[in-house]
């Protein structure tokens, strides 16, 4: 990965413009400060983690997610490409739902095979023929975008059930704000503060058309136990809305109901955080403590909107991410501006083939998975590992697909030997409401802080960092 | 709000202050148990201080007999026990952490901190020392949640339901110590100013937190019915039954007022006030103190009761 792309640096010296500021200033800095300032950081995290603790102390730290405080920045331009990317593929991403579970004229043109959305086990049914609210099934979306040249940004994978993370983005830049504030003097930094308030008046612009002028919109959460429950609390304080669990909520007539110290109070929209599976014993999974009996046929008669949708897993499994590229142009005839990685489905034979040949070099990923886990990283790999893998792939090549290596952008960022470039990627969080679509500057820039490694999950060892958006 | 939330805020305050009262149980107890035997006769104190934490039943399914040790285990620190120190605590930090954004930093602080701080204390056994630090600790983690509450909280339902919870407890465990002890403020036993019966008494006293204003209210030595107007009648003493209830019917009141509507909880608490300032001690006495405070539990509890269908579920 010698030649990956640096954000801040070109390869024969020389900053680029948007990191300009930064680089001086780095360069000015007393070498101690920024080590200063990492463990005010962390200690800063570590209160709100601890003040907000989710598990107890102990695991309270270890569940920290190492911050970096050396920010990462995107000039205007690149972003405004980004932006335009973004809104393209999730407009698609929209009428491709509404097209699966009502006409699916993707699937009489031939561009999709039909196998791939009938036997998909997130493919709901249920939602056959069902009209949701101004067409919209993703109301968030956290796309992941990596990037490998000064002009080429991908989207690595398509987020559309319950995306996390966005608290990180917000909590970054307050620290951030707190920590250097003459950096941000240096700087314009377009401000991302107001995402709970694009959140709710997305949430709000597609209530029922039956609910009050006021709607009532509640966060539902599967609870304390959940890992993002942290994320949970913090969103429905900043909304200031309520964070209900399933047994807060009760249905009658088809009519959904939070249930209050004043009785019974209607509920318009939910933003769930828990899964399609656990949302309605009546209507999935019939073990599900989490949900709420009857949900899903208030849903359907209309008076209840759910964000995001029912079934809105056929958009981001890994095996249609590969068709993404198509989606776009068959919806919208457009060319897709934001690119798709490269990827061979290794459900079709000369895929596969390929797969098999070449998987030194290839990272592998089960169609389903998610957070990094059962993945095969080709180049990073030994032999014995690689044969085993070669193995699992044979015995079921439907559920894998393949893609090359990309050598990910690399920002500074500080270890313990100074500060080095590391790997980055990107989730920008996209919110389509009734009216339009909203995305505020920025996202969550996951880090991945060993020397070499690609892999950014905070549940392998990735950290987070600051993502600012100039206005130049 | 919430239905769920009130709750939690609710059980939170109970639980912390049930915490706290078991511990000046077990701090009176100790003292009563450590003079010679001629100054308190021969009653089991431990035994008592069981009945008075209101958990008989499950004590002797757990052990065979009260003494210091399974007492002092059983109330502070067992997990077996729903009621002990720990498990109050225990409880009342998931009821926190379960309606975070409902309290205010200060108030999680307090009751974050002091489970923390739990852990540090271990489960025993404890050298005596170690104990009456343990018991001082456990009231003053109460003092500091209240505290916080009092200081942080917005005056809005959730800080009326968080009372509710306070006083509800309160009154209970102060007519709890008046149904386990009433025998001793009996007129019958008119031997006054025996040994015996002043450490009983300045026991009962300890135990709601009241021996100084005893002094102070009434500038008399110790006299059972006294004591009995102290704990029952008395509105400056803020663990009496009637102040307990006064808080109660306001803080009903502001509900009230606030969602526009009355409701079986707010007859219930005024009428229970109302029996209570139309008592005279003199009658309480004649009709009988322990039948007096058997319905005044049972009125407390429907209370409780009635709070819970009309707000908490």
């Amino acid at each position: 990965m010698a030649d990956a792309f640096d954000e801040m640096r070109h390869p024969e010296g020389g900053v680029r413009p948007a990191y300009a500021e930064l680089a001086t200033w780095l360069g000015q800095v007393p070498p101690d400060l920024l080590e200063r300032r990492r463990r005010e950081a962390e200690l800063l995290f570590r209160r709100i983690g601890i003040t907000f603790a989710v598990y107890g102390d102990a695991d309270a730290q270890e569940r920290l997610i190492p911050f970096d405080v050396i920010p990462r920045v995107l000039s205007a331009a690149e972003w405004s490409l980004l932006q335009r990317g973004l809104e393209q593929r999730v407009k698609a991403i929209n009428v491709y739902i509404n097209d699966i579970y009502g006409n699916r004229e993707i699937l009489r043109a031939g561009v999709l095979p039909e196998e791939l959305v009938f036997q998909n086990p997130v493919f709901r049914p249920e939602m056959n023929g069902q009209k949701v609210p101004h067409g919209i099934y993703v109301h968030i979306a956290g796309i992941d975008i990596v990037r490998v040249d000064a002009d080429s940004f991908y989207v690595l994978e398509d987020n559309t059930r319950t995306p996390s993370g966005v608290s990180y983005m917000l909590e970054n830049r307050e620290i951030m704000l707190r920590l250097f504030p003459e950096l941000f003097a240096r700087h314009r930094v377009a401000p991302v503060e107001n995402y709970p308030d694009e959140l709710l008046a997305t949430l709000k612009s597609i209530a029922p058309a039956t609910a009050a002028a006021d709607p009532t919109v509640v966060l539902l959460t599967p609870g304390v136990f959940n890992s993002a429950y942290y994320e949970h609390s913090f969103l429905a304080d900043k909304l200031g809305i309520e964070l209900v669990e399933g047994r807060d909520l009760l249905v009658k007539g088809d009519i959904a109901y939070m249930r209050t110290t004043e009785g019974l109070k209607r509920v318009d929209v939910i933003y769930r955080r828990i899964d399609d599976d656990f949302l309605d014993p009546l209507a999935f999974r019939p073990d599900s403590a989490l949900g709420v009996p009857g949900l899903m046929s208030a849903y359907r008669a209309g008076n209840v909107t759910l964000a995001n949708a029912v079934g809105t897993g056929v958009a981001d499994d890994k095996a249609v991410y590969s068709y993404m590229p198509e989606i776009v142009k068959f919806y919208l005839g457009e060319e897709p501006i934001l690119k798709n990685v490269a990827t061979w489905r290794c459900r079709e034979p000369e895929g596969l083939a390929y797969v098999l040949d070449h998987l030194e070099e290839l990272v592998v990923k089960e169609v389903h998975g998610s957070g990094g886990y059962g993945m095969l990283i080709g180049p990073q790999a030994d032999p014995t590992t690689i044969a085993a893998f070669r193995d699992k792939l044979k015995a079921n090549p439907k559920n894998f697909i393949a893609q090359p290596t990309l050598a990910l952008s690399t920002v500074p960022t500080c270890v313990a030997a100074g500060i080095a470039p590391r790997h980055v990627d990107l989730r920008p969080f996209v919110l389509t409401g009734r009216d339009r679509i909203r995305i505020v500057p920025g996202g969550l820039t996951r880090v991945a802080l060993e020397e070499g490694s690609l892999v950014v999950n905070s549940s392998q060892g990735g950290g987070t960092k600051d993502t600012w958006v100039l206005d130049r | 709000m919430l239905s769920r939330t009130a709750d939690s805020i609710y059980w939170l305050a109970r639980y912390v202050e049930r915490a706290e009262y078991l511990a000046r149980i077990l701090e009176a107890t100790q003292r009563l148990t450590a003079l010679p035997l001629a100054y308190t006769g021969s009653t089991n104190e431990w035994e008592s201080a069981v009945a008075t934490a209101g958990c008989t039943g499950s004590f002797y399914k757990a052990y065979g007999e009260a003494d210091e040790e399974s007492v002092t285990d059983f109330l502070a620190f067992s997990p077996a026990n729903p009621s002990s120190i720990r498990n109050c605590f225990e409880t009342a930090r998931t009821n926190a952490r379960g309606v975070r954004t409902a309290l205010t930093m200060e108030m999680w602080d307090a009751i974050n901190g002091a489970w923390l701080e739990l852990k540090r204390f271990g489960s025993g056994p404890f050298t005596r020392e170690e104990l009456a630090e343990f018991l001082r600790w456990v009231q003053q983690s109460s003092l500091r949640f209240d505290g916080s509450a009092y200081r942080s909280m917005l005056r809005n339902d959730a800080y009326w339901f968080s009372r509710l919870g306070l006083f509800i407890e309160r009154a209970d465990n102060t007519a709890r110590i008046l149904d386990v002890k009433y025998h001793l403020l009996l007129p019958a036993q008119q031997h006054i100013g025996g040994p015996l019966d002043y450490f009983q008494w300045a026991a009962i006293l300890r135990s709601v937190q009241a021996l100084t204003a005893y002094h102070w209210v009434y500038r008399e030595s110790l006299k059972p019915w006294l004591i009995a107007d102290l704990l029952i009648l008395n509105d400056q003493m803020p663990r009496s039954l009637a102040s307990c209830y006064e808080n109660l019917v306001r803080h009903l009141d502001q509900i009230g007022r606030a969602y526009g509507r009355q409701g079986p909880a707010q007859r219930l608490a005024r009428a229970i006030r109302t029996r209570i300032e139309n008592s005279r001690m003199d009658e309480i006495f004649q009709t009988g103190l322990h039948e007096f405070i058997g319905a005044f539990i049972a009125d407390n509890n429907r209370l409780g009761t009635a709070i819970a269908e009309q707000y908490l579920m």
